[in-house]
């Protein structure tokens, strides 16, 4: 991305051209006669700063990829994704990783359900009523409330009510919580975008309501519903603020992963252990940490925390793009 | 399904709210500047004024570095550039609004806060971090104002939501414009959306998103900020905020005592002032597409 930017330095130079929006057909206007110089060089200022604003979020974007790029080199390496952290060496980070992962699972597996099935509600049950706008308040409301809260919130509910203590599964279910509305507007938007005519066509053919959704609506929805998810994936993989106090902060101890025993806290399986992610493990390091190699560690995490959200994101648009051409070609 | 979670959140402030009584009634104190939690230091003080002050400093600032630029984002896109560009720009936005706020953390601290203790030949690191922290959430185009954009729903990402409005603008006064032939961007001169009554409702809603995206965000700042418990005087000095305050001494403080009790009314304050301006927005949405 930044190489094109960077060769593509003929950017300011398309500032004098025609504006997109004018009308055809028109007679061509005569820029002398009906703008004053003044204006016309306040147009021209107007548009190079418009388009230094496009190239700014490119350089930095692309400035940060290079930074950890150049920061993660010698650091990111096969034994570093694969070994423990270490107090003395250049620790691994191996389980907070693992746990990141195990807690996206955890998250979308209740996340996902409970999103698709609120956006079906929102978008083919709904009526415009109080119930439905008290719904939309509460979807604004969840979305305002700071993550910090959130993970309040868990802390009060899942560490001290239920007695669980820092668990995977409470901050699974905080993330759900912080996640939700997010999943459901989704989804609801997804479904909304299947064309009104597929339902009637399908009604008329005297199918119910609910064959209607399962057979016709759902498969259309499908390529938005995956954007979705793996949108709402990439967020909750790099969120810290709601897990920091539910499923906790420690130094995750070595993780046995043939110990499949669930109800087991020492198993890496266990939904009911503290599981430090990677995205609060930066944070940790970045508060408390001491040690000689705890700038080459944060840099490697961070670089790889910023290719997921990468793979994340291309993910999604090549998904969605292949889905998209597959079902309306068929 | 949602219902029960509303539910649930609404049971936290209740809890929060009868720790910070708690909080009211053994010190009176809550609008004092004065922070002094320590029991083994007496006296004790628990004035949120720093953070809140802080809170409302920080806001404010970062708010001020991020609104133009992601007007005039949301601009360039909707209205200036081509498809080419917009088909780069877009995506690395989007991009952009996934980066974990731990990630613009991090480059603060190792990148902002040195670069700007250099530049302003200040012997004191830890004097600069504000900056530091406006730059990691706003400087770094409009952080702030997209500030986890993706994490209000989508239609919520506020420059999406500033060009999504640019867009809607009918054929009325940009197209007007347009016909008078002026060249380019005279449409944008002369109907500039903040003061353009088209769009003006659609970018304040976006500001006050930003504005709670910024006001609650918690790790970023806490790593930049330098956590300092006084009032907000000069940009260049250390402050704190309520989020930042509440991260760092949740986990060190004892259920019950009195020092995590003023957390509890902390993140109350938060949920109250937040939940005010959410109102504030959708009261605003619903006069918008009254109108």
């Amino acid at each position: 991305v930044l190489v094109r930017v960077i060769n593509s330095g003929g950017w300011h130079r398309d500032r004098d051209r025609q504006p997109r929006h004018r009308p055809p057909g028109g007679p061509k206007p005569s820029l002398k006669s009906k703008a004053s110089r003044g204006s016309i060089l306040a147009d021209r200022a107007a548009t190079a700063v418009l388009w230094g604003t496009g190239a700014f979020v490119l350089l930095i974007l692309g400035g940060i990829i290079v930074h950890f790029a150049l920061a993660a080199w010698g650091v990111v390496s096969p034994s570093f994704v694969l070994s423990d952290p270490s107090d003395t060496a250049l620790g691994g980070i191996l389980p907070v990783l693992w746990n990141s992962i195990y807690m996206l699972v955890l998250t979308m597996l209740i996340a996902v359900p409970v999103g698709i099935l609120g956006g079906i509600y929102m978008s083919e049950y709904a009526g415009e009523n109080a119930m439905t706008s008290a719904i939309r308040f509460a979807e604004e409301a969840i979305s305002s409330v700071p993550s910090i809260v959130v993970g309040l919130f868990g802390l009060i509910l899942f560490v001290d009510d239920f007695h669980w203590g820092f668990t995977a599964l409470g901050g699974a279910l905080a993330l759900t919580f912080f996640n939700l509305p997010l999943m459901t507007r989704l989804s609801e938007q997804a479904l909304r975008a299947v064309p009104q005519e597929e339902r009637s066509a399908s009604l008329a053919l005297g199918a119910t309501k609910w064959q209607t959704i399962r057979h016709v609506v759902l498969p259309l929805a499908i390529p938005g519903l995956i954007t979705g998810v793996i949108l709402t994936a990439g967020r909750v993989f790099g969120e810290a603020a709601v897990l920091l106090f539910t499923s906790g902060i420690g130094t995750p101890p070595h993780y046995d992963f043939a110990n499949l025993d669930l109800t087991n806290p020492a198993s890496p399986w266990s939904p009911l252990r503290p599981a430090t992610t990677l995205s609060v493990y930066i944070y940790k390091l970045n508060s408390e940490g001491l040690g000689i190699f705890k700038n080459q560690i944060v840099d490697g995490s961070a670089a790889i925390l910023i290719s997921m959200v990468l793979i994340f994101n291309l993910g999604a648009r090549l998904i969605g793009r292949v889905l998209t051409r597959r079902l309306t070609a068929a | 399904m949602i219902f029960i979670v509303v539910l649930l959140l609404a049971s936290s402030p209740g809890r929060a709210s009868s720790s910070s009584s708690r909080t009211a009634s053994r010190s009176g104190q809550i609008l004092s500047p004065t922070w002094q939690p320590d029991s083994t230091s007496p006296p004790t003080s628990f004035g949120l004024l720093p953070f809140i002050a802080g809170t409302v400093y920080v806001t404010g600032v970062a708010l001020l570095i991020s609104t133009p630029l992601s007007v005039g984002l949301a601009l360039f896109l909707s209205e200036v550039a081509p498809q080419w560009a917009r088909a780069i720009v877009q995506p690395a936005l989007e991009i952009f609004v996934g980066i974990p706020s731990v990630v613009w953390g991090w480059l603060g601290i190792t990148i902002l806060v040195p670069f700007l203790s250099d530049t302003f030949h200040s012997d004191l690191v830890l004097s600069l971090p504000i900056v530091g922290d406006i730059f990691t959430r706003a400087g770094l185009p409009d952080r702030v104002l997209l500030a986890g954009g993706l994490a209000g729903p989508v239609d919520h990402d506020p420059a999406d939501h500033h060009q999504r409005l640019l867009r809607r603008v009918p054929c009325g006064p940009a197209g007007a414009a347009h016909r008078l032939a002026r060249p380019g961007h005279d449409a944008l001169a002369d109907h500039p959306p903040p003061s353009d009554p088209v769009r003006a409702p659609g970018v304040l809603t976006a500001v006050v998103l930003g504005m709670t995206r910024a006001a609650g965000e918690a790790l970023a700042v806490q790593m930049v900020i330098g956590n300092s418990p006084t009032l907000p005087a000069a940009i260049t000095q250390p402050v704190t905020t309520l989020t930042s305050q509440i991260t760092l001494d949740m986990g060190n403080t004892v259920f019950g005592e009195p020092w995590q009790d003023a957390l509890w009314t902390m993140s109350l304050v938060l949920l109250l002032h937040l939940d005010h301006v959410g109102r504030a927005r959708s009261g605003h949405q619903q006069r918008r597409m009254a109108s």
